[in-house]
């Protein structure tokens, strides 16, 4: 028995439990914090380096046989992004010791952050719909209570639009499940996969599968469901739009990628052609939307919802090399992403606000963050040799190849269109001169307890370089991916194989 | 939020008791017959309410002697925790364990993981549903 | 029974969808609870209606008599009941936050964010 699918999920439960236990100790949550999320991290990577060497890996839990019981499966994209939430859940607790505040964690910041991976996590590995469905509650839980801390007017009115959207698609998830479960009798995806394709019916299984499509566009923010986010990200505190930034839509894209691999792969020409138009459109309206506001975490709400746009382009045009291409845009853009949410919170630190108008100077005072800005910037926009170039090239590359040339068009645009997005961020925040009246800097960030906000600044920029210098095992990892997500019957056996005998 | 009724809190006062004792008789028949912990622990959350509404807030967090959030984390690890066993056995998580003995008074008793976890899951929604009548409560006033 | 409970459902969505098309939060709310209510019976509905078949094994078989309900849609039902009602009453606590801060029961108050 491989105890090393069940870890990312069991760990962050026992660590939130337990420190909902000690929640009066502020010691003693923050070091749960750290220690669950870096043990959290460990088990990971672990089960990276295991479904790298077995393929898929099983496990029925409480041992009941599959299709009945709910399964734990963790195929190379599970793997993928349960190391990618780990990285980011361990950086965020790190960055919670100088980023919080002790009004956050006096009202549960630390479990509701366990909770929120606990479910993250859960999402990932599930083999079972109706088990999505629950994991994806218990992420929704904990982020509309980690989105109001704090308990400001704008939080509340993001919160109200931020919670009713995603109950609304949650809603449709539920409906499309209950549709499945009356067209095919099972649960379990791998089973739904397998029995769909002698159902007759396709026009039926078409609009299962358009529900689940606007069932999982709400959560990955795709177009033309995706006002949800500008209008809340921005509001919380700076740690937890990090964490949101770089997880939370991106279960949305994994469930996209799960289901329109595993389960939905009859009528590709039409169903993936609706998702390639999402994509284009996706794309298209995020970076127009960052390119009008001059809020630095509001530029980077509307970049996430365009890099969304890539992600989905890489399903739509589903050929082994665009699914690489994909995959790799996840991992790059999850760290790229997370990273620039948590300098935001440095600057904030410095210079008291996020308004762009009201920022400058920071180059001169402190050239290292601008250094640690142009990184992840640079890589977002898809700079050689970072890197967001070689996630973009392989997209693009594969966009050609299918001969989808508009969409490479849009594609290359909106590369061009992030680049000046991420030019207004530095020059307006970096370069220019102080604007009169602003104190030069409201607090000393480079010392002190502050000390901590560097840390996962630099290990997430590092990575950034990494990828870019040292892509091969990255993109060995995708194509590994990207091969199992094309042949469902891989999956389909290592699920059911005993069943089926 | 004091009603100010002599009714209210003269029943609120005797049910309170006979409402625990028939929550922990719900979460205890729960694995064989319809109860368990969930509804065992919403009519405990019920029984506190009531002494809530008949009382004040004072006297319910008095009669309820701990803070809600401790049973809330007192539940979650005891629920993570009922999943471990399994895992030391070589079994998947969650496989429900048993032990049987014959106790002198009682006859044999059956103990698992999975009453283990019910406790678990008892407290938790004793816990989070006290947090959150508490919390409107003092709101209120 | 199948035929009326699907007029019954459709006429509980467009219901739903109407309250939450409306300005006020509260009508919101109760929307969304119409909506949760919904989907749970039309989960319901799925599985297949049997009246007078419970899922019971009798002592000493190990499978049910006959034809009988399918336990496992009343499994997730149950579960989806739950999960509503742990998220209804986070919905109902934020609500009254917002009311709080915001003094007005009207989503066209609510615009700040989307400037």
């Amino acid at each position: 028995m491989n105890m090393s699918v069940a870890l990312p999920v069991i760990i962050p439960l026992l660590a939130g439990a337990l420190s909902v236990m000690f929640w009066r100790s502020h010691f003693a949550q923050r070091a749960l914090g750290v220690l669950g999320t870096g043990a959290m991290l460990a088990a990971t990577v672990w089960l990276l380096l295991e479904t790298w060497e077995h393929g898929h890996i099983v496990m029925e839990m409480g041992s009941w046989p599959a299709p009945f019981g709910i399964v734990l499966v963790s195929d190379m994209l599970a793997a993928i992004m349960v190391v990618l939430s780990g990285i980011i859940g361990f950086a965020t607790a790190v960055y919670s010791l100088s980023g919080i505040g002790k009004m956050s964690e006096k009202f549960g910041y630390y479990p509701l952050l366990h909770l929120l991976l606990a479910g993250v996590n859960g999402a990932f590995l599930t083999g079972d719909i109706f088990n999505l469905y629950v994991w994806f509650e218990v992420m929704l839980v904990a982020s509309f209570a980690l989105l109001i801390l704090g308990g400001e007017r704008a939080q509340m009115e993001g919160a109200i639009k931020y919670v009713t959207l995603n109950l609304l698609s949650s809603m449709i998830f539920l409906t499309a499940i209950g549709l499945t479960y009356g067209l095919t009798g099972t649960l379990n995806m791998a089973d739904i996969g397998d029995k769909l394709s002698t159902v007759e019916d396709t026009g039926l299984i078409t609009v299962i599968a358009m529900l689940y499509l606007v069932a999982f566009g709400v959560k990955a923010a795709a177009f033309p469901f995706f006002f949800w986010l500008p209008a809340s990200y921005h509001t919380p505190k700076v740690a937890v739009s990090a964490l949101f930034a770089g997880l939370l839509t991106k279960v949305g894209v994994y469930a996209l990628f799960r289901v329109f691999t595993l389960i939905f792969n009859q009528d590709v020409d039409y169903t993936h052609e609706i998702l390639l138009w999402v994509a284009a459109a996706t794309m298209l309206t995020g970076v127009l939307g960052a390119a009008a506001h001059y809020e630095f975490r509001r530029i980077l709400s509307f970049h996430i919802i365009s890099q969304i746009g890539y992600m989905i382009m890489g399903l739509a045009l589903f050929t082994p090399l665009a699914l690489v291409g994909g995959v790799f845009y996840i991992m790059h853009h999850i760290i790229v992403k997370a990273n620039l949410f948590l300098i935001s919170g440095i600057t904030f630190v410095m210079k008291g606000t996020h308004e762009l108008k009201h920022m400058g100077g920071i180059y001169r005072t402190n050239p290292m963050l601008g250094v640690l800005f142009l990184i992840p910037a640079l890589s977002l926009a898809g700079l050689p040799p970072l890197s967001g170039f070689f996630a973009k090239f392989i997209i693009i590359r594969a966009g050609i190849e299918a001969e989808a040339y508009w969409v490479v068009a849009v594609a290359l645009v909106v590369g061009l269109l992030t680049l000046y997005s991420m030019i207004k961020i530095w020059a307006e925040v970096f370069w220019k001169a102080q604007p009169e009246g602003v104190e030069d800097e409201l607090r000393d960030v480079s010392s002190g307890p502050m000390i901590w906000m560097w840390v996962p600044v630099i290990m997430l920029a590092l990575m950034t370089v990494a990828i870019g210098l040292y892509g091969e095992p990255i993109y060995q990892m995708a194509a590994m991916s990207a091969e199992q997500l094309l042949d469902p019957s891989q999956y389909i056996e290592a699920v059911l194989g005993e069943a089926r005998q | 939020m004091n009603m100010h009724s002599l009714i209210l809190r003269t029943a609120g006062h005797f049910l309170l008791p006979l409402l625990l004792l028939f929550s922990v008789f719900l979460l205890l028949r729960g694995h064989d017959e319809p109860g368990g912990g969930f509804i065992g622990g919403l009519v405990a959350a019920a029984a506190i309410v009531l002494y809530l509404f008949s009382m004040d807030i004072r006297s319910a967090r008095k009669v309820l002697r701990v803070d809600p959030r401790d049973l809330l984390g007192a539940g979650m690890v005891l629920a993570v925790v009922s999943a471990l066993p399994a895992a030391f056995l070589g079994q998947a998580f969650f496989t429900a364990q048993w032990w049987e003995f014959t106790a002198p008074v009682f006859g044999e008793i059956k103990l698992s993981t999975v009453l283990v976890f019910d406790i678990g899951v008892y407290l938790v929604v004793i816990g989070s549903v006290l947090t959150i009548m508490l919390n409107l409560a003092e709101a209120e006033d | 029974m199948e035929v009326v409970m699907s007029f019954v459902i459709g006429g509980m969505y467009a219901a739903a969808i109407y309250m939450m098309l409306r300005r006020s939060i509260v009508k919101l709310v109760i929307g969304l609870v119409l909506l949760s209510n919904a989907a749970n019976l039309l989960i319901f509905t799925m599985a297949g209606m049997l009246p007078g078949a419970p899922p019971l094994i009798p002592p000493g078989a190990t499978m049910p008599e006959g034809l009988s309900a399918d336990p496992l849609a009343q499994a997730v039902v149950l579960t989806a009941i739950v999960i509503g009602f742990g998220v209804l009453a986070f919905a109902v606590v934020l609500i009254h936050r917002a009311y709080e801060v915001v003094k007005a029961d009207d989503m066209d108050q609510m615009k700040d964010t989307d400037r």
